[in-house]
Protein backbone atom coordinates (compact mmCIF):
# COMPACT_ATOMS: atom_id res chain seq x y z
CA UNK A 1 0.00 0.00 0.00
CA UNK A 2 0.78 3.45 -0.75
CA UNK A 3 0.76 6.97 -0.06
CA UNK A 4 0.72 8.89 -3.18
CA UNK A 5 1.19 12.75 -3.66
CA UNK A 6 1.11 15.26 -6.56
CA UNK A 7 1.26 19.02 -6.66
CA UNK A 8 2.27 19.32 -10.59
CA UNK A 9 -0.79 20.64 -11.24
CA UNK A 10 -3.35 20.91 -8.75
CA UNK A 11 -3.39 19.21 -5.26
CA UNK A 12 -3.73 15.22 -5.75
CA UNK A 13 -3.54 12.60 -2.72
CA UNK A 14 -4.32 9.15 -2.14
CA UNK A 15 -3.50 5.74 -1.35
CA UNK A 16 -3.89 3.25 -3.49
CA UNK A 17 -3.07 -0.64 -3.10
CA UNK A 18 -1.98 -2.93 -6.11
CA UNK A 19 -4.44 -5.84 -5.08
CA UNK A 20 -7.69 -3.56 -3.92
CA UNK A 21 -7.21 -0.34 -6.43
CA UNK A 22 -8.23 3.25 -5.47
CA UNK A 23 -8.42 3.33 -1.44
CA UNK A 24 -8.83 7.11 -1.34
CA UNK A 25 -8.18 10.34 -3.37
CA UNK A 26 -8.66 13.49 -2.56
CA UNK A 27 -7.77 16.53 -5.45
CA UNK A 28 -7.94 19.42 -6.35
CA UNK A 29 -7.80 21.73 -9.80
CA UNK A 30 -6.72 24.90 -7.71
CA UNK A 31 -2.87 25.86 -8.97
CA UNK A 32 -2.59 28.45 -6.35
CA UNK A 33 -3.10 26.59 -2.43
CA UNK A 34 -1.02 24.10 -2.64
CA UNK A 35 0.66 24.41 0.63
CA UNK A 36 -2.87 25.34 2.42
CA UNK A 37 -4.40 21.92 1.39
CA UNK A 38 -1.98 19.35 1.11
CA UNK A 39 -1.94 18.51 5.08
CA UNK A 40 -5.62 17.57 5.17
CA UNK A 41 -5.87 15.93 2.14
CA UNK A 42 -2.95 13.54 3.64
CA UNK A 43 -4.80 13.27 6.90
CA UNK A 44 -7.96 12.59 5.19
CA UNK A 45 -6.48 10.01 3.10
CA UNK A 46 -4.85 8.39 5.98
CA UNK A 47 -8.06 8.14 7.46
CA UNK A 48 -10.44 7.37 5.19
CA UNK A 49 -8.28 4.64 3.42
CA UNK A 50 -8.19 2.42 7.20
CA UNK A 51 -4.83 1.87 6.30
CA UNK A 52 -2.07 2.20 9.29
CA UNK A 53 0.78 4.55 8.64
CA UNK A 54 2.91 1.21 9.89
CA UNK A 55 1.55 -0.45 6.76
CA UNK A 56 2.52 1.69 4.57
CA UNK A 57 5.05 0.10 2.05
CA UNK A 58 6.27 3.38 0.07
CA UNK A 59 5.37 6.86 -0.16
CA UNK A 60 5.54 8.49 -3.86
CA UNK A 61 6.08 11.92 -4.73
CA UNK A 62 5.06 13.38 -8.90
CA UNK A 63 8.31 15.07 -9.90
CA UNK A 64 6.73 16.97 -12.15
CA UNK A 65 7.15 18.38 -14.70
CA UNK A 66 5.10 21.45 -13.10
CA UNK A 67 5.27 25.08 -12.06
CA UNK A 68 7.93 25.06 -9.37
CA UNK A 69 6.39 26.69 -6.34
CA UNK A 70 3.76 24.26 -6.28
CA UNK A 71 5.61 20.90 -7.48
CA UNK A 72 8.17 21.39 -4.45
CA UNK A 73 5.13 21.36 -2.10
CA UNK A 74 4.35 18.12 -2.84
CA UNK A 75 7.62 16.15 -3.10
CA UNK A 76 8.33 17.92 0.32
CA UNK A 77 5.61 16.88 2.10
CA UNK A 78 6.20 13.23 0.28
CA UNK A 79 9.83 13.41 1.98
CA UNK A 80 8.87 14.32 5.24
CA UNK A 81 6.17 11.90 5.12
CA UNK A 82 8.49 8.85 4.28
CA UNK A 83 11.06 10.02 7.21
CA UNK A 84 8.11 10.15 9.68
CA UNK A 85 6.74 6.72 8.60
CA UNK A 86 10.63 5.15 8.22
CA UNK A 87 8.66 4.21 4.81
CA UNK A 88 10.97 4.47 1.31
CA UNK A 89 10.08 7.82 -0.73
CA UNK A 90 10.26 6.54 -4.44
CA UNK A 91 9.79 9.08 -7.56
CA UNK A 92 7.13 8.79 -10.65
CA UNK A 93 7.23 11.57 -13.59
CA UNK A 94 3.74 13.35 -13.39
CA UNK A 95 3.20 12.85 -16.85
CA UNK A 96 3.56 8.97 -16.62
CA UNK A 97 0.75 8.89 -14.16
CA UNK A 98 -1.30 10.92 -16.85
CA UNK A 99 -0.48 8.70 -19.46
CA UNK A 100 -0.88 5.53 -17.51
CA UNK A 101 -4.33 6.44 -17.05
CA UNK A 102 -4.97 6.98 -20.18
CA UNK A 103 -3.52 3.36 -21.43
CA UNK A 104 -5.13 1.50 -17.85
CA UNK A 105 -8.35 2.72 -19.52
CA UNK A 106 -7.82 0.82 -22.80
CA UNK A 107 -6.56 3.66 -25.36
CA UNK A 108 -3.43 2.42 -27.07
CA UNK A 109 -0.81 4.07 -29.51
CA UNK A 110 1.45 7.00 -29.38
CA UNK A 111 -0.28 9.72 -26.81
CA UNK A 112 1.46 13.10 -26.63
CA UNK A 113 0.75 14.58 -22.93
CA UNK A 114 0.35 18.68 -22.72
CA UNK A 115 0.24 20.49 -19.26
CA UNK A 116 0.17 23.88 -18.49
CA UNK A 117 3.64 25.49 -17.47
CA UNK A 118 2.43 29.56 -16.88
CA UNK A 119 4.34 32.07 -18.89
CA UNK A 120 2.65 30.98 -22.12
CA UNK A 121 4.66 27.92 -22.34
CA UNK A 122 3.84 24.69 -22.02
CA UNK A 123 5.51 21.07 -20.60
CA UNK A 124 5.15 17.93 -23.10
CA UNK A 125 5.71 14.25 -23.00
CA UNK A 126 5.26 12.12 -26.03
CA UNK A 127 5.19 8.49 -25.35
CA UNK A 128 5.55 5.35 -27.91
CA UNK A 129 2.56 3.38 -25.74
CA UNK A 130 2.43 1.18 -22.87
CA UNK A 131 4.45 -2.22 -22.58
CA UNK A 132 3.36 -5.35 -21.33
CA UNK A 133 3.33 -4.16 -17.75
CA UNK A 134 0.61 -1.79 -18.86
CA UNK A 135 3.61 1.22 -18.01
CA UNK A 136 4.08 4.17 -20.64
CA UNK A 137 6.94 3.93 -22.95
CA UNK A 138 8.66 7.52 -23.19
CA UNK A 139 9.59 8.16 -26.60
CA UNK A 140 12.14 11.43 -25.60
CA UNK A 141 12.10 13.20 -22.51
CA UNK A 142 9.74 15.92 -21.08
CA UNK A 143 10.27 19.29 -22.79
CA UNK A 144 8.66 23.00 -22.11
CA UNK A 145 8.06 24.87 -25.49
CA UNK A 146 5.38 27.62 -26.47
CA UNK A 147 2.23 26.65 -27.06
CA UNK A 148 2.68 27.33 -31.08
CA UNK A 149 6.28 25.92 -31.18
CA UNK A 150 4.80 21.98 -29.83
CA UNK A 151 4.31 20.79 -33.23
CA UNK A 152 7.68 21.52 -34.54
CA UNK A 153 9.12 20.44 -30.83
CA UNK A 154 7.69 17.12 -31.37
CA UNK A 155 9.29 14.87 -33.87
CA UNK A 156 6.04 13.78 -35.61
CA UNK A 157 3.62 15.79 -33.78
CA UNK A 158 1.09 14.64 -36.17
CA UNK A 159 1.37 10.44 -34.90
CA UNK A 160 0.34 11.43 -31.76
CA UNK A 161 -3.04 11.64 -30.06
CA UNK A 162 -2.82 15.00 -27.81
CA UNK A 163 -3.83 14.99 -24.32
CA UNK A 164 -4.28 18.62 -22.67
CA UNK A 165 -4.49 17.59 -18.79
CA UNK A 166 -5.31 20.23 -16.04
CA UNK A 167 -4.96 17.76 -13.81
CA UNK A 168 -2.41 14.79 -12.50
CA UNK A 169 -3.99 11.55 -10.66
CA UNK A 170 -2.31 10.92 -7.36
CA UNK A 171 -3.90 7.71 -7.58
CA UNK A 172 -3.03 7.17 -11.05
CA UNK A 173 0.56 8.11 -9.82
CA UNK A 174 0.28 5.44 -7.07
CA UNK A 175 -0.96 2.98 -9.12
CA UNK A 176 1.83 3.35 -11.65
CA UNK A 177 4.16 2.97 -9.23
CA UNK A 178 2.59 -0.06 -7.88
CA UNK A 179 3.39 -1.48 -11.46
CA UNK A 180 6.73 -0.13 -12.00
CA UNK A 181 7.42 -1.71 -8.41
CA UNK A 182 6.26 -5.13 -9.72
CA UNK A 183 7.58 -4.93 -12.96
CA UNK A 184 11.31 -4.01 -11.10
CA UNK A 185 11.38 -1.01 -13.30
CA UNK A 186 13.72 2.08 -11.73
CA UNK A 187 12.10 5.12 -10.49
CA UNK A 188 13.19 8.84 -11.13
CA UNK A 189 15.70 10.62 -9.88
CA UNK A 190 15.98 12.85 -6.89
CA UNK A 191 15.68 16.43 -8.93
CA UNK A 192 12.44 17.34 -9.51
CA UNK A 193 11.45 18.01 -12.82
CA UNK A 194 11.40 22.29 -13.39
CA UNK A 195 12.57 21.91 -16.85
CA UNK A 196 12.90 25.70 -16.23
CA UNK A 197 16.00 27.82 -14.53
CA UNK A 198 15.82 30.25 -11.58
CA UNK A 199 14.73 33.80 -13.06
CA UNK A 200 17.55 35.16 -11.71
CA UNK A 201 20.39 37.63 -13.78
CA UNK A 202 24.38 37.45 -12.46
CA UNK A 203 25.05 40.80 -10.83
CA UNK A 204 26.44 42.81 -13.52
CA UNK A 205 28.36 45.37 -10.91
CA UNK A 206 26.38 48.32 -9.18
CA UNK A 207 24.77 51.11 -11.48
CA UNK A 208 25.65 54.93 -11.11
CA UNK A 209 23.36 56.74 -8.99
CA UNK A 210 24.95 60.12 -10.25
CA UNK B 1 -9.59 12.34 19.55
CA UNK B 2 -6.10 12.14 17.72
CA UNK B 3 -2.66 13.46 19.05
CA UNK B 4 -2.74 15.90 16.53
CA UNK B 5 -6.23 17.00 17.74
CA UNK B 6 -4.95 17.12 21.68
CA UNK B 7 -3.24 20.33 23.16
CA UNK B 8 0.08 18.75 24.40
CA UNK B 9 0.56 19.14 28.05
CA UNK B 10 4.16 17.73 28.86
CA UNK B 11 5.57 20.00 31.07
CA UNK B 12 8.87 19.55 29.09
CA UNK B 13 7.47 18.78 25.43
CA UNK B 14 10.02 17.18 22.93
CA UNK B 15 9.38 19.48 19.32
CA UNK B 16 10.98 19.34 16.29
CA UNK B 17 11.24 23.27 14.63
CA UNK B 18 11.46 23.77 10.38
CA UNK B 19 12.36 27.23 9.96
CA UNK B 20 12.52 27.47 5.59
CA UNK B 21 11.93 31.43 5.32
CA UNK B 22 14.62 32.77 3.69
CA UNK B 23 18.30 31.20 2.78
CA UNK B 24 18.78 29.11 5.64
CA UNK B 25 17.09 25.67 6.42
CA UNK B 26 16.83 25.32 9.91
CA UNK B 27 15.93 22.26 11.50
CA UNK B 28 16.15 22.73 15.67
CA UNK B 29 14.79 20.39 18.40
CA UNK B 30 14.04 21.16 21.78
CA UNK B 31 13.17 19.81 24.96
CA UNK B 32 11.38 22.48 26.60
CA UNK B 33 13.46 25.47 27.39
CA UNK B 34 16.63 23.25 26.46
CA UNK B 35 18.51 23.14 22.98
CA UNK B 36 19.13 19.66 22.30
CA UNK B 37 19.68 20.47 18.05
CA UNK B 38 20.44 23.02 15.99
CA UNK B 39 21.12 22.78 12.37
CA UNK B 40 21.66 24.88 9.91
CA UNK B 41 21.92 24.19 5.45
CA UNK B 42 22.63 27.73 4.20
CA UNK B 43 21.99 28.46 0.29
CA UNK B 44 24.29 31.82 1.20
CA UNK B 45 26.71 30.66 -1.78
CA UNK B 46 24.69 29.76 -4.10
CA UNK B 47 23.57 33.39 -3.89
CA UNK B 48 26.40 35.26 -3.88
CA UNK B 49 26.72 35.51 -7.70
CA UNK B 50 23.54 37.39 -7.63
CA UNK B 51 24.75 39.73 -5.18
CA UNK B 52 21.41 38.82 -2.94
CA UNK B 53 19.19 36.38 -2.30
CA UNK B 54 17.14 34.80 -5.59
CA UNK B 55 14.39 33.42 -3.90
CA UNK B 56 13.81 30.57 -6.44
CA UNK B 57 17.19 29.49 -5.99
CA UNK B 58 16.63 29.40 -1.89
CA UNK B 59 13.35 27.55 -2.59
CA UNK B 60 14.59 24.81 -4.79
CA UNK B 61 18.03 25.00 -1.91
CA UNK B 62 15.35 23.77 0.75
CA UNK B 63 13.63 21.00 -0.83
CA UNK B 64 17.14 18.96 -1.39
CA UNK B 65 18.58 20.49 2.48
CA UNK B 66 15.10 20.06 4.19
CA UNK B 67 15.83 16.23 4.47
CA UNK B 68 19.51 15.47 5.07
CA UNK B 69 19.07 18.41 8.07
CA UNK B 70 16.61 16.50 9.66
CA UNK B 71 18.44 13.48 10.16
CA UNK B 72 21.55 15.39 11.30
CA UNK B 73 19.30 16.86 13.88
CA UNK B 74 17.78 14.28 14.85
CA UNK B 75 21.32 12.20 15.20
CA UNK B 76 22.65 16.13 16.83
CA UNK B 77 20.22 15.58 19.61
CA UNK B 78 20.05 11.63 19.98
CA UNK B 79 16.37 10.80 19.62
CA UNK B 80 13.72 9.01 17.29
CA UNK B 81 11.35 10.82 15.63
CA UNK B 82 8.95 8.91 17.24
CA UNK B 83 9.80 10.24 20.32
CA UNK B 84 9.01 14.14 18.94
CA UNK B 85 6.01 15.59 20.93
CA UNK B 86 5.08 18.59 18.26
CA UNK B 87 6.07 19.89 15.07
CA UNK B 88 6.72 23.85 15.17
CA UNK B 89 7.10 25.47 11.55
CA UNK B 90 7.58 28.59 10.54
CA UNK B 91 4.17 30.07 8.24
CA UNK B 92 5.63 33.76 8.03
CA UNK B 93 6.64 36.45 7.73
CA UNK B 94 9.17 35.66 4.53
CA UNK B 95 9.47 34.22 0.92
CA UNK B 96 6.18 32.86 0.02
CA UNK B 97 7.92 29.46 -2.18
CA UNK B 98 10.67 28.80 0.87
CA UNK B 99 7.56 29.42 3.48
CA UNK B 100 5.78 26.61 1.13
CA UNK B 101 8.68 23.57 1.45
CA UNK B 102 8.63 23.56 5.14
CA UNK B 103 4.86 24.38 5.70
CA UNK B 104 4.87 21.37 3.46
CA UNK B 105 7.03 19.42 4.87
CA UNK B 106 6.01 20.04 8.29
CA UNK B 107 2.31 19.25 7.80
CA UNK B 108 3.13 16.14 6.05
CA UNK B 109 5.54 15.25 9.20
CA UNK B 110 2.50 15.72 12.13
CA UNK B 111 0.21 13.58 9.80
CA UNK B 112 2.82 10.89 9.50
CA UNK B 113 3.78 10.81 13.24
CA UNK B 114 0.09 11.80 14.58
CA UNK B 115 1.38 14.36 16.51
CA UNK B 116 0.44 18.47 17.06
CA UNK B 117 1.79 20.89 14.47
CA UNK B 118 2.07 24.52 15.24
CA UNK B 119 2.54 26.75 12.98
CA UNK B 120 4.57 30.19 14.39
CA UNK B 121 5.94 33.39 13.41
CA UNK B 122 9.75 34.28 12.02
CA UNK B 123 10.01 37.21 14.22
CA UNK B 124 8.59 36.40 17.05
CA UNK B 125 10.66 32.94 16.54
CA UNK B 126 13.80 35.17 16.88
CA UNK B 127 12.41 36.43 20.39
CA UNK B 128 12.00 33.06 21.59
CA UNK B 129 15.40 31.95 21.04
CA UNK B 130 16.45 33.75 24.19
CA UNK B 131 15.22 31.28 25.91
CA UNK B 132 17.70 28.57 24.72
CA UNK B 133 20.51 30.35 26.38
CA UNK B 134 22.60 28.09 28.50
CA UNK B 135 23.20 30.34 31.15
CA UNK B 136 20.16 29.45 32.66
CA UNK B 137 18.58 33.46 32.94
CA UNK B 138 15.12 33.77 31.55
CA UNK B 139 13.75 36.12 29.51
CA UNK B 140 12.23 39.26 31.87
CA UNK B 141 9.07 40.78 30.09
CA UNK B 142 8.22 43.35 28.82
CA UNK B 143 11.22 43.97 26.04
CA UNK B 144 11.95 45.40 23.35
CA UNK B 145 13.15 43.19 20.42
CA UNK B 146 15.39 44.97 17.88
CA UNK B 147 15.39 42.23 14.94
CA UNK B 148 17.35 42.39 11.96
CA UNK B 149 18.63 40.77 9.03
CA UNK B 150 18.83 40.87 4.93
CA UNK B 151 15.14 39.58 5.54
CA UNK B 152 13.68 42.21 7.62
CA UNK B 153 14.69 44.94 10.35
CA UNK B 154 11.54 45.06 13.06
CA UNK B 155 11.34 46.81 16.39
CA UNK B 156 8.61 44.62 18.28
CA UNK B 157 7.52 45.43 21.91
CA UNK B 158 6.98 41.90 23.58
CA UNK B 159 4.98 41.69 26.97
CA UNK B 160 4.54 38.21 26.43
CA UNK B 161 6.20 35.87 24.31
CA UNK B 162 3.19 33.80 23.37
CA UNK B 163 0.19 36.32 23.56
CA UNK B 164 1.45 39.77 23.20
CA UNK B 165 3.47 41.24 20.62
CA UNK B 166 3.70 44.48 19.31
CA UNK B 167 4.74 45.88 16.03
CA UNK B 168 6.74 49.36 16.93
CA UNK B 169 8.73 50.06 13.58
CA UNK B 170 10.09 48.55 11.20
CA UNK B 171 11.98 49.35 7.49
CA UNK B 172 9.93 50.92 4.88
CA UNK B 173 11.94 50.05 2.35
CA UNK B 174 15.57 48.00 2.37
CA UNK B 175 16.01 45.84 5.32
CA UNK B 176 19.76 47.02 7.43
CA UNK B 177 21.42 43.39 5.68
CA UNK B 178 20.23 44.10 2.20
CA UNK B 179 22.26 47.39 2.86
CA UNK B 180 25.12 45.88 3.97
CA UNK B 181 25.07 43.67 0.75
CA UNK B 182 23.86 46.93 -2.17
CA UNK B 183 26.44 48.81 -0.25
CA UNK B 184 29.59 46.27 -0.49
CA UNK B 185 28.98 45.76 -3.92
CA UNK B 186 28.96 48.97 -5.15
CA UNK B 187 32.73 48.65 -2.98
CA UNK B 188 33.39 45.62 -5.21
CA UNK B 189 32.75 43.55 -1.78
CA UNK B 190 31.53 39.91 -2.52
CA UNK B 191 28.18 38.73 -1.05
CA UNK B 192 27.45 38.93 2.02
CA UNK B 193 28.11 42.65 2.95
CA UNK B 194 27.86 42.12 6.30
CA UNK B 195 31.07 40.36 7.05
CA UNK B 196 33.14 42.01 4.20
CA UNK B 197 32.09 45.54 5.24
CA UNK B 198 33.13 45.16 8.86
CA UNK B 199 36.37 43.70 7.54
CA UNK B 200 37.10 46.30 5.31
CA UNK B 201 35.86 49.45 8.27
CA UNK B 202 39.14 48.14 9.98
CA UNK B 203 41.26 51.08 10.71
CA UNK B 204 38.20 53.38 9.09
CA UNK B 205 37.53 56.31 10.68
CA UNK B 206 33.58 56.15 11.10
CA UNK B 207 33.27 59.96 11.83
CA UNK B 208 35.47 60.55 8.96
CA UNK B 209 32.02 61.00 5.94
CA UNK B 210 28.83 61.94 8.05
CA UNK B 211 25.96 59.79 6.12
CA UNK B 212 22.13 60.20 6.49
CA UNK B 213 20.94 59.06 9.12
CA UNK B 214 17.30 57.34 7.83
CA UNK B 215 13.96 58.79 9.23
CA UNK B 216 15.74 60.76 12.00
CA UNK B 217 14.98 64.16 11.36
CA UNK B 218 12.42 65.67 13.90
CA UNK B 219 10.00 65.47 10.72
CA UNK B 220 9.97 62.27 9.78
CA UNK B 221 10.02 61.30 13.69
CA UNK B 222 6.48 62.52 13.68
CA UNK B 223 5.34 59.71 11.31
CA UNK B 224 7.90 57.23 11.61
CA UNK B 225 9.02 57.48 14.80
CA UNK B 226 10.61 53.80 15.20
CA UNK B 227 10.50 52.86 11.38
CA UNK B 228 13.71 52.41 9.08
CA UNK B 229 15.04 53.09 5.93
CA UNK B 230 18.00 52.37 4.35
CA UNK B 231 17.49 53.01 0.85
CA UNK B 232 18.68 56.43 1.09
CA UNK B 233 21.95 55.62 2.65
CA UNK B 234 22.54 53.43 0.23
CA UNK B 235 22.11 55.97 -2.55
CA UNK B 236 24.13 58.86 -0.53
CA UNK B 237 27.22 56.21 -0.15
CA UNK B 238 27.26 55.59 -3.99
CA UNK B 239 27.07 59.24 -5.02
CA UNK B 240 29.99 60.13 -2.31
CA UNK B 241 31.85 56.93 -3.80
CA UNK B 242 30.99 58.05 -7.68
CA UNK B 243 32.07 61.73 -6.63
CA UNK B 244 35.14 60.20 -5.65
CA UNK B 245 35.85 58.25 -8.77
CA UNK B 246 35.16 60.76 -11.07
CA UNK B 247 37.28 62.99 -9.63
CA UNK B 248 40.18 60.72 -10.23
CA UNK B 249 40.71 60.29 -6.60
CA UNK B 250 41.23 56.94 -4.30
CA UNK B 251 37.97 55.89 -2.60
CA UNK B 252 39.10 55.61 1.11
CA UNK B 253 37.86 52.18 1.60
CA UNK B 254 38.17 51.92 5.06
CA UNK B 255 36.80 54.95 6.07
CA UNK B 256 33.50 55.03 3.59
CA UNK B 257 32.77 51.62 4.68
CA UNK B 258 33.00 52.38 8.41
CA UNK B 259 30.79 55.37 8.30
CA UNK B 260 28.35 53.53 6.39
CA UNK B 261 28.47 51.25 9.47
CA UNK B 262 28.55 53.41 11.77
CA UNK B 263 24.97 54.98 10.29
CA UNK B 264 23.31 51.85 10.13
CA UNK B 265 24.17 50.84 13.69
CA UNK B 266 24.00 54.65 15.23
CA UNK B 267 20.20 54.64 13.55
CA UNK B 268 19.25 50.86 14.68
CA UNK B 269 20.44 51.71 18.24
CA UNK B 270 19.19 54.96 18.36
CA UNK B 271 15.80 53.82 17.61
CA UNK B 272 15.65 50.91 19.40
CA UNK B 273 16.95 52.80 22.91
CA UNK B 274 14.59 55.54 21.91
CA UNK B 275 11.74 53.03 22.37
CA UNK B 276 12.84 51.45 25.67
CA UNK B 277 13.31 55.09 26.99
CA UNK B 278 9.43 56.26 25.52
CA UNK B 279 7.69 53.06 27.18
CA UNK B 280 9.46 52.77 30.06
CA UNK B 281 10.71 49.36 29.22
CA UNK B 282 15.22 48.74 30.77
CA UNK B 283 15.19 45.64 28.23
CA UNK B 284 16.59 45.01 24.65
CA UNK B 285 16.86 41.92 23.08
CA UNK B 286 18.93 41.54 20.02
CA UNK B 287 18.28 39.30 17.07
CA UNK B 288 19.10 38.25 13.46
CA UNK B 289 22.23 37.81 11.07
CA UNK B 290 23.09 41.46 11.79
CA UNK B 291 23.79 40.81 15.65
CA UNK B 292 26.60 39.53 14.36
CA UNK B 293 27.95 42.83 13.52
CA UNK B 294 30.40 44.08 15.85
CA UNK B 295 30.09 47.65 15.71
CA UNK B 296 26.09 47.36 15.57
CA UNK B 297 26.74 44.75 19.08
CA UNK B 298 29.25 47.65 20.43
CA UNK B 299 27.23 50.38 20.16
CA UNK B 300 24.20 49.03 21.48
CA UNK B 301 26.32 47.77 24.89
CA UNK B 302 27.56 51.26 25.11
CA UNK B 303 24.48 53.10 24.78
CA UNK B 304 22.31 50.56 27.07
CA UNK B 305 24.48 50.53 29.37
CA UNK B 306 24.86 54.38 29.54
CA UNK B 307 21.12 54.84 29.58
CA UNK B 308 20.15 52.16 32.14
CA UNK B 309 18.61 49.28 29.82
CA UNK B 310 19.84 45.57 30.04
CA UNK B 311 20.83 44.02 26.89
CA UNK B 312 20.17 40.35 25.68
CA UNK B 313 21.98 39.05 22.68
CA UNK B 314 21.28 35.43 22.50
CA UNK B 315 24.59 33.40 20.88
CA UNK B 316 24.93 34.02 16.98
CA UNK B 317 23.78 30.39 16.00
CA UNK B 318 20.29 31.96 17.65
CA UNK B 319 20.21 34.91 16.21
CA UNK B 320 20.49 34.10 12.61
CA UNK B 321 17.73 32.34 10.89
CA UNK B 322 17.26 28.82 13.04
CA UNK B 323 14.75 25.76 13.37
CA UNK B 324 15.70 26.15 17.20
CA UNK B 325 13.96 29.33 17.61
CA UNK B 326 11.18 28.03 15.94
CA UNK B 327 11.04 24.98 17.95
CA UNK B 328 11.53 26.98 21.41
CA UNK B 329 8.38 29.16 20.12
CA UNK B 330 6.65 26.27 20.08
CA UNK B 331 7.59 24.51 23.14
CA UNK B 332 6.37 27.94 24.81
CA UNK B 333 2.96 27.74 23.24
CA UNK B 334 2.61 24.29 24.52
CA UNK B 335 3.71 24.67 27.92
CA UNK B 336 1.31 27.59 27.93
CA UNK B 337 -1.18 25.12 26.91
CA UNK B 338 -2.32 27.06 23.34
CA UNK B 339 -4.18 24.49 20.64
CA UNK B 340 -1.93 23.46 17.76
CA UNK B 341 -2.61 25.25 14.66
CA UNK B 342 -4.53 22.54 12.91
CA UNK B 343 -3.27 21.59 9.37
CA UNK B 344 -5.34 24.52 7.43
CA UNK B 345 -3.22 27.07 7.43
CA UNK B 346 -1.02 28.50 4.79
CA UNK B 347 2.08 29.87 3.52
CA UNK B 348 1.69 34.05 4.92
CA UNK B 349 4.83 35.85 3.39
CA UNK B 350 3.40 38.98 5.32
CA UNK B 351 1.96 37.75 8.16
CA UNK B 352 2.08 40.33 10.84
CA UNK B 353 3.40 40.21 14.18
CA UNK B 354 0.52 39.95 16.09
CA UNK B 355 0.06 36.61 14.58
CA UNK B 356 2.06 34.72 17.32
CA UNK B 357 0.45 31.61 15.98
CA UNK B 358 -1.17 30.66 12.64
ZN1 LIG C 1 15.05 36.14 10.46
Amino acid sequence: MLLSIDTSAGTSVAVVDSERGVLCERSSADTRGHAEIIGTFIAECVAESGVPIAALSGIVAGMGPGPFTGLRVGIAAAQAFALGADAPLVRVVSHDAIAFAHYSAGATGPLLVVTDARRREVYWSAYRGADDAGIPERAEPAGLVRPDDLASAVAGYDSYERLDAAEVSAAALGLLAEAMFAAGRAFAGVAPLYLRAPDAVASAGPKRVS
Amino acid sequence: MSAAETPTSAAEPLVLGIETSCDETGIGIVRGSTLLANVIASSMEEHARFGGVVPEIAARAHLEALGPAMTAALAEAGVGLHEIDAVAVTSGPGLAGALMVGVGAAKALAVALDRPLYAVNHLVGHVGADVLRDDGTAIELPTVALLVSGGHTSLLLVRDLVSDVELLGETIDDAAGEAFDKVARLLGLPYPGGPQIDRAAVGGDPRSIRFPRGLSQPKDLERHRYDFSFSGLKTSVARWVEQKRDAGETVPLADVAASFRESVADVLVAKAVAACLDLGVPRLLLGGGVVANARVRELAAERCSAAGIELRIPPLALCTDNGAMIAALGAQLIMAGHAPSGLGFSADSTLPVTSIQA
